[in-house]
Order: structure tokens, then sequence, then C-alpha cells
């Protein structure tokens, strides 16, 4: 072993220095993040320190005027709710695109994705037509706080299933065999067998589709009607605030949708480590 | 020398990899770097052929100083495990890639790729892609690849190690009768000690970063430099504090001079040989003896039968348990 | 294995399953079969008087010009940004690596304030010293760009991260060992490896890219004729008691978003088949 060995510190990377870039690839990471930076962090960035200028009072007066809180409180408990239906339903829907055959079941796969090719404006229009004024079913949703619900619902369906149907599918069905032959039951092998496999993949599924439903806007414009206190959302009350040029407002409450989205990075950076790890 | 290593190093954060690695591999041989799994070799055989840097230390290829030279410069030949075939293109341009990238001329090339896979036996498959070809196919397919570009030396990772049985014997005989043909230096890692001990020239046993000896087939078997190479190379079994191998403990039923006493405990016939377990007086460790059926039938070995064991006339033989000690020295006989 | 074993079918599969049509029934495909009904409820004449309508075919346009670009640049920085998170190491990689899927958690009226915020003209950070050079971005189409690209900026990288990871990098170095230096090995090997997840990338960030309407709606102005895509001008026609309008371009938009699924759907069906082959082999 040599001096220079014996001086340098360990480290649990191969690597002798903390990065392998050469020239090339050092080019194109300082070009890329240029990119990321001016179209993503800094006009993010932009938000927190404008919503921060005013002080905490400003902040707060903001975020808890009456119609601004109705709105969040809708916002957050609809996609609360929605994200809870989703993690039932979507793991229900992954179950059946992965474990039961039927002739039509390629159409579901083709369905399940559309919500998330879809623009967000037709979205509302789709929508509009079987649960609007001129329901075939006769079920008038538009413009009431239900419509928020359907439209969460519609936008966020890819989210769990897409998260839980490929580790479904690398779910190794010896395992339940194994429990089965041990004597468990159907339900037991999925709660006790199953279930756990699948709990990272559902949480990130659902912590996205709770940060996509947070911030939904473009399906709900032609569906709820932005009633004040009764379908008002966020996002709207932050669009009412540009308009009016009030640019506190609007980047306090769009402060608080932002860190909501974080929140759901750092849970969703967490949650991918442990589906790869399981993987 | 085609293959110049000295004091090469290599650790990864705490784990040395490699340590003071001085080997010297002579043009034109086929030399097999031997070891258990994480002992090193492939590191090494990485370094050498510029996948990998050495902390420390050079490597020089046919003369040239090749510690800085990226493994694109350094003209030598690569053959992975797992074969790292490009899926993508047909086993005739995953052959004519290297040539492509030194920009040879298009008829050269397509001459030199029917050569080769005429030489690997693939000039039916040339237009297949690597996922129709079988294991052993692709590993062949690999091997004209690294070979098309005149490799300096051409290193071997495991090249057999992901085949079933009878392939890889197989090709194991393949690979002599190629390197008989095409004569280039020729470096291979293998954790078998089956395989080295039957294709290669020469043997490195490399284990836990360091090379343990370096000998012909012949030398490391019949005159290990330590316990550990005796151990790796053949069962080893061991008979008053001297280690050896069981088919060289000769059984008595009666005392003669210099044996030990023991007692038959178990006799397992296994195809033509029969192995006997002896509990040795005065030792802790059952000793095992190989003999052939028909000797063991003479001797009548049943369990609780009284016997004694003498090691062999020149038997290979090292002092149990006490490494690093040159054969010469070893008791013997 | 799991393809082709399966748990024999009791009653609780049929009941899971009618359950799952019908909620994807009544969710998704019935409303979206509504829009084409309702589109052609008088034939082809809410189709043909979009496209004679010269303000329509302008938003149209523009809905393509900004997607194209978006998806180009996304598309390009996606794949340098794979290679670099999968490859290499670098400072902050995992902090890069987390922020990547910002975009798809951040609300689209945030998006376009953002930008407002740093490109408007008047008192952006950036924006007046950019219009100092000749160059309005918000309510203009570089804006709508920039829009439009923030909200599809992860789909590239979540397609071909999986892939490069999978790839794994022994036929990287074996072309190397062969003399291909990095751009060759890159052009060469890697490429042609994770096409196919590029090409899925490529196809969903174009329909997100397309339906872009929160962002934009903040950032473009919304001037007919001008600024006003081709989602905007659904909403405006939807507005102004147009209904038939809408439901025309909106069907344009569906179609080309059904079509793009239809294309990922073909494409992976077959590389599901692909793989499956040499896994067997």
């Amino acid at each position: 072993m040599t001096v220079a060995l014996e001086g340098r510190p360990a480290r649990s990377r191969p690597s002798l220095v903390n990065h392998d870039l050469t020239t090339a690839s050092g080019i194109g990471l300082g070009v890329s993040m240029l990119w990321f930076s001016l179209l993503v962090l800094i006009p993010l960035t932009a938000v927190m320190v404008t919503a921060s200028s005013g002080g905490w009072g400003e902040f707060w007066r903001s975020i808890t005027n009456e119609q601004t809180a109705a709105a969040i409180r809708l916002t957050v408990t609809a996609a609360a709710a929605v994200t809870l239906a989703n993690i039932v339903t979507g793991t229900a829907i992954a179950w059946v695109l992965v474990r039961d055959r039927f002739p039509g079941k390629g159409l579901l796969e083709l369905v399940i994705d559309i919500p998330f090719a879809l623009p967000t404006i037709v979205a509302g229009l789709v929508l509009v037509s079987l649960y609007g004024n001129d329901s075939p079913l006769g079920l008038h949703l538009a413009n009431t706080e239900w419509s928020i619900y359907l439209a969460f619902l519609f936008v966020t369906l890819p989210f769990v299933v897409r998260m839980v149907q490929p580790v479904l599918e690398e779910l190794d069905l010896e395992v339940e065999e194994a429990a089965a032959s041990l004597g468990a039951s159907r339900a037991t092998i999925f709660r006790r067998v199953v279930l756990p496999s699948l709990a990272p993949a559902i949480a990130a599924g659902a912590a996205l589709s709770f940060a996509r439903a947070v911030g939904e806007y473009g399906s709900l414009v032609l569906l709820s009607g932005n009633l004040p206190f009764e379908s008002e959302v966020t996002s709207v009350r932050i669009l009412s605030a540009i308009e009016n040029d009030n640019r506190a407002a609007a980047t306090s409450i769009a402060a608080v949708l932002l860190v909501i989205s974080l929140l759901v990075i750092v849970a969703l950076d967490v949650l991918q480590r442990r589906v790869a790890r399981r993987g | 020398m085609s293959i110049d290593v000295s004091g090469v190093n290599k650790r990864y954060g705490d784990f040395v990899a490699l340590q003071d690695i001085n080997l010297t591999l002579p043009t034109g041989q086929l030399t097999a770097l031997l070891g258990p799994s994480g002992g090193g070799k492939t590191t090494l055989l990485r370094i050498i052929a510029g996948l990998e840097t050495a902390d420390s230390g050079s490597v020089v290829i046919e003369g040239v100083e090749a510690t800085r030279l990226p493994v694109q410069k350094r003209n030598v030949g690569f053959v992975f495990q797992h074969y790292a075939a490009f899926k993508h293109l047909s086993v005739a341009r995953n052959v004519a890639f290297g040539l492509e990238i030194r920009k040879k001329p298009k008829a050269e090339i397509r001459a030199k790729v029917d050569e080769l896979l005429q030489l690997v036996h693939l000039d039916a498959f040339a237009d297949r892609l690597p996922s129709q070809l079988s294991g052993g196919q692709r590993q062949r397919m690999a091997l004209a690849r690294a070979l098309a570009i005149e490799p300096s030396v051409l290193l071997l990772d495991e090249p057999f190690g992901a085949l079933d049985a009878k392939v890889r014997k197989e090709l194991r005989d393949w690979l002599r009768r190629l390197h008989d043909e095409v004569h280039v230096t020729t470096v291979f890692v293998t954790h078998d000690q089956e395989e080295a001990l039957e294709v290669a020239d020469e043997i490195v046993v490399v284990n836990e970063g360091r090379v343990e000896q370096v000998g012909s087939p012949d030398q490391l078997y019949d005159e290990p430099a330590n316990d550990f190479v005796m151990g790796f190379l053949g069962e080893v079994t061991t008979l008053g504090g001297v280690r050896l191998r069981p088919h060289d403990v000769e059984v008595a039923t009666v005392p003669g001079s210099g044996s030990l006493p023991g007692t038959v405990t178990r006799a397992l016939r296994v195809g033509f040989e029969v192995r006997v377990t002896v509990d040795v007086a005065g030792q802790d460790a059952l000793a095992t003896v190989v003999m052939t059926r028909t000797h063991a039938r003479a001797l009548r070995l049943e369990p609780g039968a009284a016997v004694w064991l003498t090691p062999a006339d020149g038997a290979t033989a090292v002092a149990g348990s006490r490494p690093a000690r040159p054969a010469e020295e070893a008791v013997a006989g | 294995m799991a393809e082709t074993r399966r748990v024999t079918a009791g009653p609780a599969t049929y009941v899971l399953r009618a359950f799952v049509i019908a909620y994807l029934v009544l969710l998704v495909a019935w409303p979206v079969v509504l829009v084409g009904t309702n589109t052609f409820e008088n034939g082809t004449t809410a189709i043909t008087e979009v496209f004679s309508d010269p303000d329509m075919v302008h938003a149209l346009r523009l809905s393509a010009v900004a997607a194209v670009v978006a998806t180009a640049v996304n598309t390009v920085f996606g794949v340098t940004i794979s290679m670099l998170l999968v490859r290499k190491q670098f400072p902050g990689k995992r902090v890069l690596s987390a922020l990547i899927d910002l975009p798809l958690s951040v609300s689209p009226i945030v998006v376009g304030l953002a930008l407002m915020l740093v490109y408007g003209g008047r008192n952006g950070w950036l924006g007046p010293t950019i219009e100092g050079w000749g160059l309005q971005v918000v309510f203009a189409t570089p804006g709508i760009v920039l829009a439009t690209a923030f909200v599809s900026l992860p789909l590239v990288i979540r397609e071909v991260v999986p892939v490069l990871h999978e790839l794994g990098t022994e036929q990287e170095q074996a072309a190397q060992s062969l003399g291909a230096s990095g751009w060759q090995t890159f052009w060469r090997i890697t490429l042609p490896s994770i096409k196919w997840a590029v090409i899925y990338g490529v196809v969903l960030t174009l329909a997100r890219s397309l339906g872009e309407f929160g962002a934009v709606k903040v950032v473009s102005g919304n001037v007919l004729g001008e600024t006003r895509t081709a989602t905007l001008a659904v909403e405006e026609k939807y507005l102004n008691f147009d209904q038939e309008g809408a439901y025309a371009v909106a069907f344009l938009l569906a179609s080309v978003s059904v079509l793009a699924i239809l294309v990922v759907f073909v494409l992976r069906a077959r590389g599901t088949r692909h793989r499956a082959f040499e896994r067997q082999s």
C-alpha cells in the first residue's frame, strides 16, 4: 500500500473523486442544468421569494382570506378523498389487468391512459357531456361540489394503476402458492403476502395522484362553475389573483401548493427507491 | 514479454481489491487467472484491459506503457462473461464493429468477418440477431468480435461461467484448440480449477487481492506454494498435522512404521471409488481417504474396522494450517 | 410466469372484473365517446367549420408548433439527463433526480405564475432584460413554448432511465474495448438500445404538450389569432355558447391523444413480445 492510498479518506463509492464526468458529459450536465434552472428552478424560486417578500403577516392574510381558505379546504379534502378512492380502485384495476383474463382487456389498458394524455380542458368537456346538464344519465353534477370529485377522479385515474401494475407483474406467484400450501386463505394471502409488496408502489401512486389533484385546473373550468365557497378550487383562486394583478395573494397561495408538491416529491423519491429495491 | 503488471494496487473504499500485484505474462501463452469469487482476478483483468484504473502501479502491453491509455487505445480483445452482445446488430455486424470503428474498407471488413465466422463455426448464422443464438454461440460470436481487431492480447472474463456444464466443456476444448491455431496472448479468468488445469499453459492463483502462486498446472498441483493453493486445486484432508490429498493416503489393516492408528467410521461408495472416513487417534478432524472399490473391498473396510494410515510415497503435502510455506520443505512420504 | 399460471377464478374475480369495467366505462370510456358523437351530431360540418376559420387554424398551428418545439427540447434534454443520472457520478445527483419529477406535481397555474414572475416583460426577474434583446417571452410564443416544455419535462426521462438501468454497461464497455469513442458508443450502441423508450417518451411528451391548458392560459395572454392555442379555443368557444365548435376542436385534440396512446400501446406490446422472446432463448 502506498502513502497516497493511506491518505485517502474511506469512501463507499468506487470512484476516487466525487464525479467521473468527461469533458463532454460535463458540458452536457452544465447545459442541461442551465436549461433546467431557467425553466424550472428559478421560476419556482421566484414564486417562493415573491410570496415571502411581504412578510409572514401578508402571507398569512392571503391564505386565510375567507374565500381562499374555503377553496384550499375544498381542494385538499377532495384531493385526499379521491386519493383514498384511487388507492382502492387503482389497486383493483391493476389487479384485474394483471391477474384476470377476458376478451377486451387490452381495451381497458388503453382507457386507463386516456386521462393522462387527454388535454385537461377536453377532459372537462368530456365529463360535462355525461354529467352536465344534458346528461344522458340524468346526473347533473356540473356546477356542484361533486364535480370537483368527479374531475379529480378522472385526471388521477392512471397514477396508482400504473405504479402498481409493473410491481404486480413482477410478483413471484410461487410465494403466493407457498402461502396457500401453508394453509392461508386467498384473503389472507392478499393481505399478508401481496399487499405488503405492493404498498410502496401504491403509496407512490397515491402521492402523485394527490399532487395532481391539488393542483388541478383545466378539467374544472367547464365543469365546476367556480362557485365561491362551493366549487372553487385553489388553482382558480390563484388565477383570479393573477388576473386582478394581486401578486402577493397569487404567490402566497401558489407557495402553499408548491410546498405540497415538494413534500410529494420527497415522499415519491423515498418510495420509488423502495419500489426499486423490491423489484 | 507481452503483459507486464507491476506494483498494481486497487481499492474500493475500505475494500482492498488488489495489493501490490507484480505479474509478467509471456507472448503467445494461454494464462488462467484462478481464484475464488471476490478475490480480485476480474479486477486485475479489467485493469489490464483499461476498463478499470489502478490506484497505483503500471501496466505494459507488448512493450507499450499502457497505464494511462484508455481502453479504446489499448487494442485488447475483451470477452465478457455475459457476452455483451450488441442486441440490435446481426452476428456479422457485431463481429464487424471494431473494424467499422477503425474505418476499414468495406471489402476488407467483409472478408475478415467471413473468415472469423468460419473460425468460430458461425458462418451459417451471420444474419441472425444475437437473441436467436444459444449461449455458447453468443460466446463464440463475442470471441470472434474480439479477435476481429487483431488484438495484441485477448482477455476473457469468466468466458464460460454462464453456460451449462456440457457446453462449458466443449467450449473449453475448443478454446484450447483455437489458441493453438491463432497464438494470440490470452488471459482468462475462472474460478473453476478443473477448467484452469485443463486449458491453461500457466496459472496465476489470485486470492484476497494477492498473487498466491504462478506456475504450470503440474507445478501448482504437485508443488503448491501454500495451504490455500493446495486446497483450491483439489480436495485436501489432514493426517498427523500434515495436509495432503485423500488419494495420497495409504491404508493398512496392520500397524507399520510411522503409521497412525484409527477406526473407520464410514465407507461411502461413489461410482468407481470409495470414500472412507477414519477417526484417527489423537486427531480432532476426521481423515478422508479415497481409494478404488476393489482396493477397499480387499481391505474389508467397514465401519468399526481398525486401520493404520500413512502418507503415500511422493505425496504432495503441506504442513497443516500454516500458509505460505514452500512445498519443498513440506513433509512428504 | 405470472402470465401463464393464474389463480383459479372465483366469484370474487367476476365481481372485481365487473366493477373495474363499469368504473372505467362510466368515468372514461362513455364520456370520451360522447365527445365524438356530439361532434358529429350534424355530420362533418362542425369539423369543416373549424378548418375554414383562419383563427382556429392559427390556434391549431400554434399548439402544434409549441408542442413540437417543447418535445424536441425535452427529448434532447431528457436523454442527456438520463444518461448522466444513470451512467455518471456527480455531486447533487440524488437531489437532481428527485427535482426532475417536480413538474409532474406542480399545478399548471403555479407553473404559469412562476414563468410570469421571471419572464414577465414588465417586472419579471429576467423578462425586461430579455425584452431589451428584442425577445418577448410572456404573452408571446416563447412563453407558450416554455410553459409547454415545463409541464412535459420529466416524461422522456421517466421512460428512459429504467431502460438504461436495465441495459447495464457491458455492451458499452465491449464497444469501447473494440475502439469506439464515447460519442461513437452512444450513437452506435446506447441510443439504438434505448430507442423504443425514447420513442414512448416522445409520443407521451407530444400528447401532453399539445394538451397543456392552465400554464399556457396564464402566460399566453390568450389573444385570438395570435396567442390563443387550441386548448384555449375550446374554453372560449364553450363559454361563448359555441358548443359545436368546442366539441369539434376538443375532438381533434382528443383524437391526437388517443392516437398517441394507441401508438405507445402497440409499441409496448411489441416490446414485451420481443423481451419475452429474448428471455426464452
